[in-house]
This record gives C-alpha cells, sequence and structure tokens, in this order.
C-alpha cells in the first residue's frame, strides 16, 4: 500500500538530484534545468498531501508554482541568450562582471 | 490479494525509477540536448505520478506547460546558441565534491524527515469519491476562483511581468549593443 512518505522520498531525492544539478554543472541552461527539478520536486510533494490529506489546496499551490516556473525559464533563458549576444560565451565561471 | 493496489505499486517504483533515472540524465549529461531530453521524461514520468495521485488535470497540465512550453523554450535557446553550448567539464574537484557531499546529505535529511514525520490525518472534505463527484477541475476552478482569487491574480501580474522583462532583455538594440558588447568586457 502507497502511503503519502513514498511520494515524499521521491519529491527528496528529485529535490536534491536537481540541487546537485545547479551546483556542479557550469553551463546556465542546465542549471535552469536543476531549477526546473527543485520545482517539480515540490510539486510532487504538494500533489501527495493534497491528495492523502484529502485537501484540495496543494493542487492550487501546483497551479501558481506552474506558473512562477514559466516565468523564471522565459526571464532567465532571456538572460542567456542576452548574455550570449554581449560576450558569445555563457560559462557562468567566467562571467563575473559584477565582481567587486 | 488486491489487484488495485499491487498495480499502483508496480506504476508507481517504475515511473519512480524512470524519474531518478532520468534526473540522473541530467546531472551527468555532456550536451544540453540530451540533458533537456532527459528532462522532458522526469516531467513525463511525475505526470504519471499526478495521474496516480487522482489529480487527471495537473498532469495534463504538466505535460503541456512542463514538456510543452518550457522544454521547447530550452530546446529552442539550445538551437538558437548551440556550438559554443557545450561547456566541456564541470567545476574543479574540491568544488565537485563539496557539491555531491551537499546534495546528498540534503536528500538523506529531507528523506530522515519524511520517514520520521507521522502524517498528518486525512481531514480534509475533498475525498477521492468527492472529488470523481464533483469534478476534479470544478474543484480547482471553484476554488482558483473564490478563495485564492489573489493569488489568481498575482499570477497573472507575475506573468505579464516577465512576459514584457523576456522581451526586453532579448530585444536586439542596434546601436547600444556595441556600447553593451564594450562595458561587458
Amino acid at each position: 500500500m502507497l502511503t503519502v512518505t513514498h511520494y515524499t522520498i521521491l519529491s527528496a531525492i528529485l529535490f536534491a538530484i536537481g540541487a546537485l544539478t545547479f551546483l556542479i554543472r557550469r553551463n546556465p541552461l542546465i542549471m535552469f534545468m536543476g531549477i526546473e527539478l527543485m520545482l517539480n520536486a515540490v510539486n510532487l510533494a504538494f500533489v501527495a498531501f493534497a491528495r492523502f490529506l484529502n485537501n484540495m489546496e496543494g493542487q492550487v499551490f501546483v497551479f501558481i508554482v506552474l506558473t512562477v516556473a514559466a516565468a523564471e525559464v522565459a526571464v532567465g533563458l532571456a538572460l542567456v541568450v542576452a548574455i550570449f549576444r554581449a560576450r558569445d560565451n555563457v560559462d557562468v565561471d567566467e562571467i563575473d562582471a559584477l565582481k567587486g | 490479494m488486491d489487484y488495485g493496489a499491487l498495480m499502483e505499486g508496480i506504476v508507481f517504483y517504475l515511473f519512480a525509477a524512470l524519474a531518478v533515472l532520468a534526473a540522473l540524465g541530467v546531472v551527468i549529461a555532456r550536451s544540453p540536448i540530451r540533458a533537456a531530453l532527459s528532462l522532458a521524461l522526469v516531467f513525463l514520468a511525475l505526470a504519471a505520478m499526478y495521474i496516480l495521485l487522482n489529480a487527471p488535470f495537473l498532469a495534463v497540465a504538466q505535460i503541456m506547460i512542463y514538456a510543452g512550453a518550457v522544454l521547447i523554450l530550452f530546446l529552442f535557446v539550445i538551437m538558437v546558441l548551440n556550438p559554443r553550448l557545450d561547456i566541456v567539464g564541470g567545476r574543479n574537484h574540491a568544488q565537485t565534491i563539496a557539491a555531491v557531499i551537499f546534495a546528498v546529505a540534503l536528500g538523506v535529511l529531507m528523506i530522515a524527515a519524511f520517514v520520521a514525520g507521522q502524517p498528518a490525518p486525512a481531514l480534509g472534505q475533498f475525498t477521492p469519491e468527492f472529488v470523481s463527484q464533483v469534478g476534479h477541475v470544478q474543484i480547482i476552478g471553484a476554488l482558483l476562483f473564490s478563495d485564492y482569487l489573489l493569488l489568481f491574480e498575482i499570477a497573472s501580474v507575475l506573468l505579464l511581468v516577465a512576459i514584457v522583462g523576456a522581451m526586453t532583455l532579448a530585444r536586439r538594440e542596434r546601436d547600444q549593443h556595441a556600447n553593451a558588447k564594450h562595458d561587458l568586457r
């Protein structure tokens, strides 16, 4: 019998993998994919709790998180394109124009 | 033997394994295209989870927004920027090891918390019977346009700001382009 713990453990694993992706990759596109993984892991936890607590609010929040993720990707990818235009390079270790 | 529960378990473990393997694929994939396609697999596996969790509307939204819009946007940007996006090699060794230790510790900590915690009693009014009787989309729609109307409006304003912001950032300005290039270097 599946319980909420099965889903939350899967969610924790996916969140950790997303955090790892964000930390060890230098390509900003793949770092964004790590953020998407983390957001998806949180969504899974929301839906699992909504299902097992008989409570629909979790699913409403997932809907909002979907919106935020879409907005974040649009702005983030526009930033990557703008940086690429200005520098011909998107290695995050070399984007240090704001370094003091 | 309860075949329904058995099937549920099989589907859960199948798609959980798929999601975790595809997520690991995002971490280790060399080319951004492969990482993006692995990410698509994660999205689809999670959509299956949502169906398993009795949330068909979210499963469809997941496929449409994530596997559709977000992923196409990623692939489009990869295509536009292509050849120089293959940044070979990761960070230096000390950073990589520290990141792996951090991620593993984070995962273990969260799993320990979830295992140790007692699930709250299911006191909500939206039992599976009630949801299937009224309709999943109807309930979410009613909540979004009554109790969570402010949240809905804020989300729409956020999307508007994101559209304007993305267009402003990505727009090419002919005369300022050379200056910006100079400034950033």
